[in-house]
């Protein structure tokens, strides 16, 4: 495993993140992660993530949940052992809605669930690095990948001109529990688009 | 850029007091943190021993068998069923509160959500309890599954209400439970990077998942609650209401009702608030977190309570209305002879009912009392006590005079060990409770910090100044810059 070279700064309010995040990248330094105490809306849209497609999951876990729900009671009720509720048809669709509903949550909801865990990385018993402890607190962490040729003061007083403090190196092993985005991050133009700029 | 929304100066703030991002931290996690006080232990005792006289009540009627309760001909459901139902009841609100109002982005509910949402999960746990103690043999619960087995295989009934409900109550939990502690993981990973202690360290390390706060898991992490509520919000409304079926589906006068449905769920979300109330007003006090849970989220919730039970006595009215509409001699007697009429043995606990749910609760109509604690925190037990014998009344009263009149000497009063089974449930339901106050934070950390800017009483202060600006000066400050 190799080692890494990060440029982190913090910041403790949103008005100067925003900013920041814009002209970083515009200068071309790739941001490798913003760590927050809470969702910051839109700064996902600034950072260029696309959107999550987690919902699509959901929805096909839920579509399975409804289909193997319907598709064994039809089966039991009506193919493998039919019981006979008064001559009540076979078939009694009605009556299988409730059932039918909650599987389709419950598929649903943990397909999600580990879905999230799984591109998230995150389980129990496992340990992430985030750069700076108070990131769970109340500041905003920037972290910069830095590459052979970065110049590291120029980097430094850039992102201290921005309004970020405690900026400084750090040095981490590249793993997965770094988190990747690379392949998800969209090239910047120069008029982005942003819900706050 | 300074604000990510705004918000109209004529709401009151959400977080009153000189508040930033680190000082929601320290107030929050300063419970977790500090040594349990003489009160929490008290109250830990006291729950414990509760849990340990049910778990001796349970095991009386399981080694003597179901006998041990005073069910008899008629009244084969009792105490047990009513506690069922009083149980998911108070399950409701917690995922009202934090599905149903997240959908209908209500900013106050970040208040009240977290704790909400664990005394749900720990109310459907004590009401899971009472279908499965009441097979008697419970060694043989796993026959409500749908499993392959030698028996044919001989498949559950599907079309029979008491199996939805078991699909429904298990998925309710297991929802609840997910939608709990995805959003309690950021909250833990705070709590491990305050940590000192190595044990601490440990704890919450192994129970935050590794969460780093990193902006793609945020992205998701929004993207995943927004999906959870939006599937729990039906799923409340469906768990009470095949509850509901239970009663409905059947036969007999005084179940048999078509508004069981809605009438069912507006109970649940009374009762639901009800001991929301009764709990936060304590926690509120106890863990110092009045700037947190204010007396706004007080009013607003005795705004639900007033209307839900509104609607709790509209249905009584209309059931009534139909019993003598209806010109059936079963249902003019269940309602008139049976239930509200004092001179029949359980009449008594039809107007209990009818007063602490529909009368009560309307003094809310005044905005004064609705933001008096004293006020609240005592008909929040009312609401409760109310709700309690609504059950009761819709479960015994219907059922405890049968048709022949030779089956009518029968007064249902519970055993000591029906008694004590209630009680280990209350417990079970506490000890759980201190526990999650104890070791967990009781407000979602990150979704106030989410909504401090907005509605936070030192942030809202300074947001006077933008009403009297002009629009272009307005525009020019906090527009959006959309792009060329």
């Amino acid at each position: 495993m190799s080692v890494k070279k990060f440029i982190t700064g913090s910041f403790y309010e949103e008005a100067k993140l925003f900013p920041a995040v814009k002209k970083v990248r515009r200068s071309g330094y790739k941001i490798h992660d913003i760590f927050t105490p809470f969702p910051i809306h839109g700064l996902d849209k600034a950072m260029g993530l696309r959107d999550t497609s987690l919902h699509i999951a959901g929805f096909i876990y839920g579509i399975t949940g409804t289909t193997t729900a319907l598709g064994f009671i039809t089966w039991a009720l009506t193919v493998d052992w039919q019981l006979d509720f008064g001559g009540k048809p076979f078939f009694s669709l009605p009556a299988w809605i409730p059932i039918t509903f909650e599987l389709t949550v419950l598929f649903s909801a943990i397909g999600m669930v580990l879905t999230f865990c799984y591109l998230c990385q995150i389980a129990p018993f496992v340990k992430k690095d985030h750069f700076n402890l108070r990131s769970t607190d109340d500041t905003f962490v920037m972290a910069l990948e830095c590459t052979e040729t970065t110049n590291e003061a120029e980097v430094i007083s850039f992102l201290e001109s921005l309004g970020a403090v405690d900026v400084g190196v750090q040095y981490k092993e590249t793993g997965w529990w770094l988190g990747r985005y690379d392949k998800e991050s969209k090239r910047i133009e120069q008029n982005v688009e942003t819900a706050h700029s | 850029m300074a604000l990510l929304r705004y918000e109209s100066q004529v709401r009151p703030p959400l977080v009153s007091g000189d508040k930033d991002y680190h000082q929601v931290t320290e107030d929050i996690c300063r419970p977790v943190e500090a040594k349990p006080s003489r009160l929490w232990w008290i109250g830990f005792i006291i729950s414990v021993a509760l849990l340990l006289f049910g778990i001796f009540s349970v095991a009386m009627e399981v080694t003597y068998g179901v006998g041990q309760w005073n069910l008899n001909k008629t009244v084969g459901w009792g105490w047990d069923i009513t506690n069922f139902v009083w149980w998911v009841g108070i399950g409701h609100a917690g995922t009202l509160i934090s599905a149903i109002l997240l959908l209908f982005r209500q900013g106050w509910r970040t208040g009240v959500n977290r704790a909400a949402e664990a005394m749900t999960i720990f109310a459907v746990m004590c009401a899971g309890q009472f279908p499965i103690w009441h097979m008697g043999r419970v060694w043989d619960a796993f026959f409500v599954l749908p499993y392959p087995n030698t028996r044919g295989p001989l498949w559950v009934n599907f079309n029979s209400p008491l199996l939805w409900d078991v699909f429904a109550i298990s998925t309710y939990f297991t929802v609840s439970l997910l939608f709990w502690y995805s959003g309690l993981i950021p909250d833990i990973a705070t709590l491990r990077d305050r940590a000192k202690k190595k044990w601490r360290k440990m704890f919450y390390g192994v129970a935050s998942f590794g969460w780093t706060g990193s902006t793609k898991h945020w992205q998701r992490h929004e993207a995943l609650a927004l999906v959870l509520a939006g599937l729990a919000t039906p799923l409340v409304l469906s768990v009470h209401t095949i509850v509901s079926f239970d009663f409905a589906t059947s036969v007999i006068p005084g179940w048999h009702t078509t508004i069981f449905p809605p009438y069912f769920v507006a109970g649940a979300i009374f009762s639901g608030f009800a001991m929301v109330q009764t709990l936060l007003l304590v926690t509120r006090k106890v863990l110092k977190l009045e700037d947190y849970i204010t007396i706004e989220h007080i009013d607003v919730m005795n705004k639900v309570i007033v209307l839900t039970g509104s609607i709790v006595g509209i249905a009584y009215l209309t059931e009534l209305f139909m019993a003598w509409y209806s010109a059936v001699q079963y249902e003019n007697f269940a309602f008139f002879q049976s239930r509200a009429n004092l001179d029949s043995p359980y009449g008594w606990a039809y107007y209990i009912m009818m007063s602490c749910n529909v009368l009560f609760p309307q003094i809310f109509w005044i905005k004064k009392m609705r933001r008096n604690l004293a006020v609240t925190f005592f008909l929040s037990i009312l609401v409760n006590i109310g709700m309690w014998f609504e059950r009761f009344v819709i479960i015994v009263l219907s059922i405890y005079r049968d048709y022949l009149p030779s089956a009518w000497s029968t007064y249902y009063t519970p055993t000591i060990w029906e008694v004590g089974f209630y009680l280990g449930t209350f417990g079970l339901f506490f000890t759980c409770y201190f526990l999650f106050s104890k070791f967990f934070p009781v407000i979602a950390i990150a979704e106030i910090k989410h909504i401090l800017k907005q509605s936070g009483e030192n942030y809202k202060a300074n947001m006077g100044e933008l009403e009297t600006e002009s629009l272009d000066v307005f525009e020019e400050q906090h527009g959006h810059d959309h792009g060329a």
